[in-house]
């Protein structure tokens, strides 16, 4: 039994970790959060390329690290402490990952250099109008054996995006595409979180390329989820263990009928109950990037558990970190709205929890497609 | 990350194995005398080493290490066991021995106690002293006579094996002017010896095991006395922190039952497993009964690595007996009335009786609320409870 990150592991994450206190600041995520603009830290995402962080999971010889799955997650963690705002999980965990699971050598080859040395933004543009992202439905994005027409909205860092894999109709079924997004006629949305960059991306005759190892788009797309939400469950509790030692701190600090307020029942036990919750969602992540790294037969069950327990544990803590925080907490300067808006983006991206909800049950009554 | 075992511990699960299924008291010996057969399991499993895997080898412990003690535990929980009577002696009245007795009283009751010749039970609750311990009231006076015993009057409660024990550990009041976590003494206590009566408490599932002790004028030698007068918090607490490693699971029936419930009835035309509102229930039950299993594992990750546990398992209590009664709520109502009345031996019977158990799970040792506090305080560290008594004198703060 060994259900824990090795000392390596560790030891490369704290390098991350001490990396992001350096350079990532919430001023920025705020200064964000003031205009639909570019949507990201661009000194930020740099320095990250520079470093070799987003080719963590590449392989060697398409330039990256070569590093298995339980690093990308123990780096999607400080990256939700940290609250940076990069592009990353877009970029890594979506496009990078899509590319690998399905592309063709050619497409690696073509793609993952670019990933590993910083040089694109990648992201995945699948919504297109109200509804939850893992319902499947009709599309109306059509790749007609050319090229690709259609609208893509909203798609989280989509304004700094270079290159999208794409859910859309084709020849022969729904399939994922990669489209490289140079010219591409796109627009700001306004957000939840405008430190994600949110666009539509509008298709007229892009040229595009089907992902070989995609050719059923549904089940290529659940498969994807499968594996992108492992990291996003991570990215999710740093973000709420970031947002309980906020809480915990100013319960410590801030005094009121002659005490600290932390030494109220009230805020003790709500304090405890999000402890409880982050300790769930951390054992549930843990399976699940056994789960990745190891291709287990059960993964969706696994990403489901730990996708279900990261939304619940890092929606209590951001808002109760909020209550807690009393009037300063809901001010524009405090920093627990960033954590508040973060949690719902990265809640809504990767699949609701009513989604999740429903493919865990269907795992494990095996009535799983 | 990994979910086998290392090479050790395959070969020491595989030796355990083969000892269990050599070794085994049969459901017939148990049923024939329960008592008896725990004695004797104790007894078997203290001479092949497997008693208290982790005494060290100066108490008259194997030595062995916490892993082996939960391949141990798991193994022997797959085939039938006695019920275990020595859980408390072994887990926190030989422990508090050991910290606190000379070594005359080691000698007697530590290697006895092991091969099972002996139960314990511990007589700390009181009817006003039960998440406040320290506000007992059971009395010890000086008898007055120059012999230097003392007479204990009062009355304990929730005493699990009272009715069985041989020997009990017992919390008293010594002095009532001082405040309340000074004036206490521990002692060790005979349990045959005149002046105590144990009265059987029946619990709201209609099942007995705790008792009410009374103790009038019970006299016991200054020998037995564990710890300084007035230092019986200190030995309180030393015991309280040998509360057995709290790594099990969760028992009783559980989701995976509950599904199995909803396939059957799936067939028979009750197809509630399709609705929406209880994939969600079942859901949410998986998260917590899966998230404690795994959070299991962290802790047993961190032991097989030979690191201190983290504090994660201070959940476990909470989140299991809030898993525990969600279950049985949830299972009672899809079953409609049949959840209310249907022949015993039916899997409503089951979560019947887990919904009339786990009022009771999250009360004893200690409440969701006290659980919550130790987590705020000794967790996340957070102030401690406002105690307007506690530098008042006891007699002072009963007015």
């Amino acid at each position: 039994m060994d259900l824990d990150f090795s000392d390596d592991q560790k030891a490369l994450r704290d390098e991350f970790a001490r990396f992001l206190t350096r350079h990532a600041n919430t001023d920025h995520v705020r200064e964000l959060q003031r205009d639909a603009g570019p949507g990201y830290d661009q000194a930020l995402w740099d320095l990250i390329a520079a470093q070799g962080w987003l080719g963590v999971t590449i392989p060697e010889v398409y330039g990256g690290l070569g590093l298995s799955q339980l690093e990308l997650c123990l780096i999607a963690e400080e990256l939700g402490r940290a609250l940076a705002a990069v592009p990353f999980s877009s970029t890594v965990y979506l496009f990078a990952s899509a590319i690998m699971e399905f592309g063709s050598e050619e497409q690696k080859a073509r793609w993952l250099p670019l990933v590993a040395r910083g040089e694109i933004v990648g992201c995945l543009a699948v919504s297109e109008g109200p509804g939850d992202l893992g319902c499947e439905r009709p599309l109306m994005t059509t790749f007609d054996g050319t090229a690709m027409s259609g609208e893509k909205l909203p798609v989280a860092d989509g304004i700094a995006a270079n290159a999208a894999i794409v859910l859309a109709n084709g020849p022969e079924g729904v399939a994922l595409y990669v489209v490289d997004l140079e010219g591409c006629d796109r627009r700001s949305l306004p957000g939840l979180d405008q430190s994600k960059g949110y666009a539509a991306l509008r298709f007229d005759q892009a040229t595009a390329e089907a992902l070989p190892g995609a050719d059923n788009g549904w089940d290529a797309f659940r498969k994807l989820l499968d594996r992108s939400v492992v990291p996003l469950a991570f990215e999710q509790l740093g973000g709420a263990e970031r947002a309980l030692e906020m809480a915990v701190a100013y319960a410590k600090e801030r005094r009121a009928f002659g005490r600290p307020i932390g030494g109220f029942q009230a805020i003790k036990h709500k304090l405890a109950e999000i402890f409880i919750q982050n300790q769930l969602a951390r054992s549930h992540a843990y399976f699940a990037a056994w789960a990745l790294e190891s291709r287990a037969p059960d993964l969706t069950r696994a990403a489901a558990g730990a996708r279900l327990s990261a939304i619940a544990a890092s929606e209590l803590a951001s808002r109760e970190n909020i209550q807690v925080h009393g009037g300063i907490g809901f001010t524009w300067e405090a920093d627990c709205h960033l954590y508040y808006r973060r949690a719902a983006h990265l809640a809504l991206i990767g699949g609701s929890s009513r989604y999740w909800r429903d493919r865990l049950v269907a795992e494990i009554a095996g009535t799983s497609p | 990350m990994d979910f086998s075992d290392s090479p050790q511990e395959a070969a020491y699960r595989a030796k355990v194995r083969q000892w269990l299924e050599q070794n085994r008291i049969s459901a017939e010996e148990i049923d024939a005398d329960p008592v008896g057969a725990a004695r004797a399991w104790q007894a078997r499993k203290a001479a092949a080493g497997f008693a208290c895997i982790t005494w060290p080898k100066d108490w008259g412990g194997p030595g062995g290490s916490q892993i082996e003690q939960i391949i141990f535990t798991e193994e022997e929980a797959i085939g039938t066991t006695p019920e275990n009577l020595f859980m408390i002696g072994l887990g926190m009245c030989i422990p508090t021995l050991m910290f606190a007795a000379d070594d005359e009283t080691k000698r007697r009751f530590v290697a006895p106690a092991l091969r099972g010749e002996q139960i314990w039970c511990q007589l700390f609750s009181e009817p006003g002293a039960g998440s406040d311990l320290a506000a007992v009231r059971t009395k010890a006076l000086s008898a007055g006579d120059g012999t230097g015993d003392w007479l204990v009057s009062g009355q304990k409660v929730w005493t699990s094996k009272a009715h069985l024990a041989d020997f009990g550990i017992i919390l008293c009041r010594s002095d009532f002017s001082v405040p309340k976590h000074k004036g206490l003494t521990m002692f060790w206590i005979d349990m045959k010896s005149p002046g105590i009566e144990i009265v059987p408490i029946t619990r709201m599932n209609g099942v007995a095991g705790f008792n009410e002790v009374f103790l009038d004028a019970v006299r016991i030698p200054d020998a037995q006395r564990l710890g300084a007068i007035g230092e019986g918090w200190k030995v309180a607490v030393t015991t309280l922190a040998h509360e057995r490693y709290a790594v099990g699971g969760t028992s009783g029936p559980g989701w995976q039952d509950l599904l199995a419930y909803a396939k059957e009835r799936q067939v028979g035309g009750d197809d509630f497993l399709s609705e929406g509102d209880f994939r969600a229930s079942l859901a949410d039950l998986y998260l917590m009964a899966e998230g404690l299993r795994h959070t299991r594992n962290r802790t047993i990750t961190a032991l097989a690595r030979g690191n201190s546990p983290g504090p994660e398992m201070s959940i476990n209590k909470v989140v299991g007996t809030r898993y525990m009664m969600d279950c049985a709520t949830l299972a009672l109502e899809v079953m409609g009335p049949f959840g209310l009345a249907s022949d015993a031996g039916s899997a409503a019977a089951q979560f019947r009786n887990h919904f009339l158990t786990s009022p009771g799970s999250r009360i004893a040792g200690g409440t969701d609320e006290i659980m919550k506090n130790i987590i705020a305080e000794r967790v996340l560290g957070l102030p401690p409870e406002v105690q307007p008594d506690r530098e008042r004198p006891f007699d002072a703060a009963l007015n």
